[in-house]
């Protein structure tokens, strides 16, 4: 778990992450993959799709699935404002690329991260998986989570990409 | 010389595959007797390119076979023989062999050789037998087989009469030892001479080491060549551009059509008096196929011609080719091969994948646009008018965009029509049924993709006319009708849609025998009712057949089934119409592509679903009486005397309805798989359009009873539903 995470490679330098607020947390998430961020509108809903994908925006020509992130970590669900914010973040699954909105509460900073300072998230048993957890850096005495956004949302694409989504039924 | 010419194969196989395809087309379309020059000129022209081109990428096995099709589609240019039904099949089956050869080199498998060389045997077969008569000192049987038999030498190479060629060239031709080192045939080069006009190509052997010093890799043969072309000395130089700078090369116009008497008798008393090491007299087209003897010391491999006793002479073995294949090739113009080629290039190769990119682009502008005519509709005030009229414009001109994008993977229906006319004649011939083909409406034009996917259901139908349909002669006169049966593929544009429709006048359905095969069988109940259309039905059903014997080519009763699958899963629709004695009729319906969806939109609360219109069978509105529920779990209603089940598609898909009392919403009767129907209940009809489908799997995943989704104008997302699917997925639910 914590071991996996690519910590101690002081050669990578720093990277840039873009920041994100739920609830009272702090997210981070590799610029590199965000490819766009914009407010939130109505989605379409999917028939028996997990709680937590709330369905499909049109972006700019493709149909993009919708999720909650706070759903996703179980949090309280808050209400979808003019000021909630999708960010569009693309993912490399098995099956190659694919894009998936993230509903979050708000966009805060792009920041840079000294790789060495990046540290392990801590092990919690089994009272939760953390290995969507990339590390935990100070960023401006807050604390960053890290996303690994692969492991987060790309496993779950995994069990959607089949034909077995009758269990929601 | 180190161009890597794999980078061309594809382009080559792309090209024979085509140039095969227009070669069949024109083999089926010569008369025997009195065939048509220009078709003949086509079919050479395939076969001659397709030589040269594998000849060029080192595919030795199909240059040498289209190289004997071509000696004997030389033999029809020049009239000297005639196109008959043998000949005509044999030719047809060489399409065959060349396509399968094309198709196992181009995917690196090993050629059959066994089915070539006995093709090749038959061509150069048919061939000899023309020579045989004239020439009644030739070898009696193929010479290529019988490679060592020192045939007499007596036999002059000029057997028919001398073409009256004007120019007479001597071509002195001295390859430096290296020259196969740099890459270069000297046998291709004078194959390509002999293309010129008539060549005489007399090798000289002086050079030639005994065996024991003899290094395969260099090269110590030299030639004396005389061609007989109406050609400039440009022409000729070029055949030797490649090897310029590693051979010494003389060039001389010796003479006119004055002198030519003269000369050919000189070079028939060449092999005798020339050359002291021993001249090899090779013909100047090598022979059908080329005899191990005379193809060896030509190509790479001298140490053949040495191990056949050098210091002697070679000219024994040699000679045997030389009256084999009378060098008598008209005058190809070689320069008319790159005018063909500017006439050809109206069109380019783009990939699909470039198309689709574009077919996007465009999609998400119509949306935008959509949007910002809907924006604009909105505003007030002077400059407004002025807005809307320019949007009016700007709507115009994306739907001409559109269309023309659509148009590009648009390919006229005859790419599939085309490989009807060799299937009939074959079948026909097997069933010894006589069949007229016609064809019409080839131009219609359709989706790409759709068309791919067309082919097996047609072949299939036509398959089924033939076999089935069309009755033997004997049987056609009994009923009165010619004895030829006409099996008629017809396509034209019907609205938004395409109709292929393929008829016979033979035999009909008999509509007794299926309803009694279906009551046997127990599909039908022994008391059931059932229309001419219900009854034609039953033969979509799986394993339906009512064929008395089973034969290789239809009556096992997969079939039919399979093509309604395969039409319905493109959107499109199968109908069946017979009358018994006069024929039979299948129309098939199919979107023009794949891309577009006609579409009725449906709300279910704030949602907005896409039902295809080739799905919808009718919309209306319960009455509470017509709803019976069975067993209290599913609910049906009463439709033109059937009971069809009512899916709820709230229920369904989870949504919040605005009404779920029956009679205060709608009912969308639609059509799955095999007529199977159902009533959808959903609360509103919103109205019908055009929709562009977008993949939902490309980021998501497949969703059951969702085919996928659409973009309205609005810009937000519809699903567009699977009927088929929708019914299987309630199915597998009220069983669960």
């Amino acid at each position: 778990m914590s071991a996996n995470a690519p910590v101690k490679n002081a050669g990578e330098g720093s990277h840039q992450v873009l920041t994100f607020v739920l609830g009272k947390e702090t997210y981070g998430v590799d610029i590199l993959r965000v490819q766009e961020i914009r407010g939130y509108s109505a989605v379409t809903k999917i028939p028996h799709a997990p709680a937590h994908v709330l369905g499909v925006l049109n972006l700019r020509g493709s149909i993009v699935p919708i999720v909650d992130l706070r759903m996703r970590f179980s949090l309280d669900r808050a209400e979808y404002t003019a000021v909630t914010v999708i960010i569009v973040v693309s993912i490399m699954s098995a099956a190659g690329r694919r894009d998936f909105g993230v509903v979050v509460d708000g966009v805060s900073d792009v920041v840079d991260v000294d790789t060495d300072e990046v540290k392990p998230a801590p092990d919690l048993g089994s009272r939760g998986a953390t290995d969507y957890i990339r590390g935990l850096v100070p960023v401006a005495e807050r604390m960053v989570v890290l996303l690994d956004i692969d492991k987060l949302i790309g496993t779950e694409l995994a069990t959607l990409g089949g034909s077995n989504v009758n269990q929601a039924a | 010389m180190t161009i890597d010419l794999t980078q061309f194969h594809e382009a080559f196989f792309e090209e024979s595959f085509e140039a095969l395809d227009s070669m069949e087309a024109a083999l089926l379309k010569l008369d025997i007797g009195a065939p048509d020059k220009e078709l003949i000129n086509t079919i050479f022209r395939v076969a001659h390119s397709i030589k040269g081109g594998s000849a060029t990428f080192g595919f030795s096995d199909i240059a040498s076979f289209t190289h004997s099709l071509e000696t004997l589609l030389d033999e029809l240019r020049s009239g000297t023989m005639q196109v008959t039904v043998p000949m005509s099949d044999l030719l047809l089956k060489s399409v065959d062999v060349m396509r399968a050869m094309l198709r196992a080199v181009q995917h690196k498998k090993p050629i059959d050789a066994q089915k070539v060389s006995d093709l090749q045997f038959d061509l150069e077969l048919m061939i000899a037998q023309k020579n045989t008569a004239p020439a009644a000192a030739a070898a009696p049987t193929p010479v290529a087989i019988a490679a060592p038999a020192p045939a007499p030498a007596s036999a002059p190479a000029e057997v028919a009469p001398p073409v009256p060629v004007p120019k007479r060239w001597e071509i002195t031709f001295k390859p430096f030892p290296e020259l196969f080192a740099r890459g270069n045939d000297p046998l291709r080069m004078l194959r390509e001479l002999a293309e010129l006009g008539e060549l005489e190509s007399i090798a000289d052997l002086a050079a030639l080491p005994a065996f024991a010093q003899l290094d395969p890799q260099s090269c110590y043969m030299a030639w004396n060549l005389q061609l007989r072309a109406e050609v400039e000395e440009s022409a000729i130089k070029q055949v030797f551009e490649w090897a310029e700078g590693d051979c010494e090369l003389q060039i001389e116009l010796v003479g006119g059509p004055a002198t030519e008497g003269a000369s050919q008798a000189a070079s028939v008393a060449q092999p005798a008096s020339t050359a002291p090491g021993g001249a090899a007299h090779i013909g100047g087209t090598p022979a059908p196929t080329p005899p191990p003897a005379a193809h060896a010391p030509v190509s790479s491999a001298s140490p053949a011609a040495a191990a056949a006793s050098p210091s002697t002479t070679a000219a024994a073995p040699t000679q045997a080719a030389a009256p084999a294949a009378p060098p008598k090739l008209e005058a190809v113009p070689k320069a008319d091969a790159p005018i063909e080629k500017m006439a050809d290039s109206g069109s380019i190769r783009v990939s699909v994948e470039k198309i689709d990119e574009l077919m996007n682009t465009v999609g998400e502008l119509v949306i935008t646009q959509a949007m910002l005519s809907q924006l604009g509709s909105r505003l007030e005030g002077p400059t407004a008018e002025k807005l809307r009229a320019g949007l009016a414009q700007l709507e115009r001109n994306m739907r001409e965009l559109q269309e023309s994008v659509m148009r590009v993977r648009m390919l006229p229906i005859n790419v599939v029509f085309s490989r009807f006319p060799r299937m009939v004649r074959d079948l026909a011939q097997r069933l010894g049924k006589q069949i007229e083909l016609k064809l019409t409406g080839e131009q219609t034009e359709l989706d790409k993709t759709v068309l791919e996917k067309i082919g097996d259901p047609l072949v299939h139908l036509v398959r089924n006319s033939i076999d089935h349909g069309i009755e033997t002669p004997e049987k056609r006169a009994a009923a009165g009708k010619i004895p030829a049966g006409t099996v008629h593929l017809d396509a034209c544009h019907r609205g938004g849609n395409i109709a292929v429709e393929v008829s016979d006048d033979g035999g009909g359905l008999d509509k007794h025998r299926i309803l009694a095969k279906a009551r046997d069988r127990g599909l039908v109940g022994p008391n059931d009712v059932l229309t001419d259309e219900q009854i034609y039905e039953l033969i979509f059903l799986p394993g339906f057949s009512t064929a008395e014997k089973t034969t290789d080519v239809s009556g096992r009763g997969v079939g039919m089934d399979v093509v309604r699958r395969n039409i319905k899963e493109l959107g499109g629709k199968i109908e069946l119409r017979s009358e018994l004695g006069k024929g039979s009729r299948t129309i098939i319906t199919l979107p023009l592509t794949l891309a577009i969806v006609d579409g009725q939109s449906v709300s279910v609360g704030g949602e907005t679903y896409i039902v295809p219109l080739i799905s919808i069978v009718e919309s209306m509105q319960l009455k509470a009486e017509n709803v019976s529920r069975l067993s209290g779990r599913g609910e049906v209603f009463s439709f033109r005397g059937f009971y069809l089940p009512i899916i709820r598609l709230h229920e369904v898909f989870g949504v919040e309805p605005r009404t779920r009392v029956l009679d205060e919403g709608l009912v969308v009767v639609a059509e799955g798989e095999g007529h199977q129907r159902i009533g959808l209940f959903v609360d509103d009809l919103l109205g019908q359009q055009q929709v562009v489908i977008k993949s939902l799997e490309t980021n998501y995943g497949h969703v059951e009873g969702v085919s996928g989704a659409t973009i309205l104008g609005d810009g937000s997302v519809a699903l567009i539903l699977d009927i088929p699917g929708l019914i299987r997925a309630t199915a597998v639910r009220s069983a669960a």
